[in-house]
């Protein structure tokens, strides 16, 4: 079990110290989230009215495509530059290697969320601060990462793989997202946690059956 | 006559089944079942409808089960069955989205709604096109049957996530098995006769589902041989 935990810490590790020095997924990430809140600012216009009702959609829309661009890049890297083979034969459990992997592209996604979230509040002039609606975010974020690292793994190892991920991704998260743009929603308007305790629940037995799926299944993942 | 020749002795009884079931199963529905009171003729779409949403959740169950089994087993043939029970259960949705609109047009007014039923079976549709478009990226057979096994098992555990998350909207399609809330517009209580139909209909789009599901197995076998033949001769 120790040998467990300081092998996903070497990942995750590994994964966080070439970012930081490269900065080209958190970079990427950010400027192209800041993107879409433009393009939406005016597609939508975003009115004091309008914004009431869309700033949930808008920020987790957002994120979801802003994560896609991290995922994508996270395992492309590895698989790039040979180093998969070279993370293969070093003798870890495969389920550690998964674990780092999702963590540190779980730490990117909060990363951006952080910056994300009061460039929107200075932009319109609210305050997204919410302790409730940070919860929302970390357990969206996880389920969203739990399950993209899988499919991420399995989309960069197919011809296709440049498309593939949104295709593979935006479907099997939809219930996620559907309950993370509810519960924000509804603690942006002022009603206090309790009233989303239904979506709340819905992520986090999201977030439990996707990250066991993934740990039981990402073994036949790279088995070779 | 001569293409039925090679078919397994089995399948050709299941061919005719069909058959014989599904003209009953018409005969049935047109003859037997009562015109419903308020919705008419149209109503007489449901019983087709339902039946084809059975056997298409039931083909992607199958494609799961066996997807699974292709993971403990490595043998490729488990992952010819899960590819057939995924295209078979797509065409069965779809056909039964098709006919629920064509219900829809004329209990609703509307050819679609968002409602969790509708939503929920078109996500499953693009789910199971992302899953077909994944194993056309592969090319090494063993591991495009991997990934789709592991990807058929993820996209059937979100299903039913997806059908609660889209339920807490306020929904209008009626639930004619099970409690029915009343203000679902289109609802009706079903006569002996009318249930009668309806299960029939199951039972014979169940047998459908089998017979194709054999064939699409089938070509799928075949097609697998003639390729290790091919790579035979090119060695």
């Amino acid at each position: 079990m120790k040998h467990f935990f300081a092998s996903l810490t070497a990942v995750t590790w590994k994964d966080l110290a070439v970012e930081w020095r490269s900065r080209e997924m958190l970079s990427a990430m950010l400027i192209f989230a800041l993107l879409v809140l433009f393009i939406f600012n005016f597609a939508l216009e975003l009115d004091a009215v309008t914004r009431a009702n869309v700033t949930a959609g808008v920020l987790w829309v957002t994120f979801t495509f802003a994560g896609t661009l991290g995922l994508n890049r996270s395992m492309a890297m590895e698989k790039d530059r040979g180093c998969l083979d070279g993370l293969l034969l070093a003798p870890v459990d495969r389920v550690a290697i998964y674990c780092g992997k999702a963590l540190a592209n779980l730490l990117l996604m909060l990363v951006v969320a952080a910056i994300v979230l009061p460039v929107y509040s200075i932009l319109y002039n609210i305050n997204l601060f919410q302790p409730g609606l940070v919860l929302v975010i970390v357990l969206g974020s996880i389920g969203y990462t739990a399950v993209g690292t899988l499919l991420a793994s399995m989309a960069v190892q197919a011809r296709t793989r440049d498309i593939l991920l949104p295709i593979l991704l935006f479907p099997v998260v939809l219930p996620l997202l559907v309950a993370a743009v509810k519960s924000s929603s509804a603690l942006l308007q002022g009603y206090p946690l309790g009233e989303s305790s239904g979506w709340i629940n819905l992520l986090i037995v999201y977030d439990l059956i996707f990250i066991a799926v993934s740990l039981m299944v990402f073994d036949y993942v790279i088995e070779e | 006559m001569g293409m039925f020749k090679r078919l397994p002795i089995g399948l050709l009884l299941l061919t005719i089944l069909s058959v014989v079931l599904l003209i009953a199963a018409l005969g049935t529905v047109f003859l037997y079942a009562p015109v419903e009171a308020t919705m008419g003729l149209v109503q007489k779409v449901f019983y087709f409808h339902v039946a084809h949403a059975w056997a298409g959740m039931l083909s992607f169950i199958v494609a799961a089960i066996t997807g699974a089994v292709y993971l403990k087993m490595r043998d490729l043939r488990w992952d010819v069955a899960s590819l057939a029970s995924v295209e078979l259960g797509m065409v069965l949705m779809l056909i039964a989205i098709v006919s629920g609109s064509i219900w829809a047009h004329a209990a609703w007014n509307t050819w679609w709604t968002w409602d969790p039923r509708l939503t929920t079976v078109t996500i499953m549709e693009l789910l199971y096109a992302a899953y077909l478009m994944l194993r056309q990226g592969i090319a090494e057979p063993e591991r495009r049957a991997r990934f789709g096994a592991i990807y058929v098992i993820v996209a059937v555990l979100t299903v039913p996530l997806t059908f609660f998350s889209i339920r807490f909207y306020r929904t209008i399609h009626p639930v004619i098995i099970g409690d029915s809330d009343p203000s679902a517009a289109g609802a009706f209580d079903m006569t002996p006769r009318m249930l009668h139909t309806f299960f029939f209909s199951l039972i014979t789009f169940s047998v459908i589902f089998a017979t194709l599901f054999w064939y699409r197995l089938r070509l799928g076998l075949l097609a697998k041989r003639v390729s290790e033949k091919r790579m035979e001769l090119e060695d």
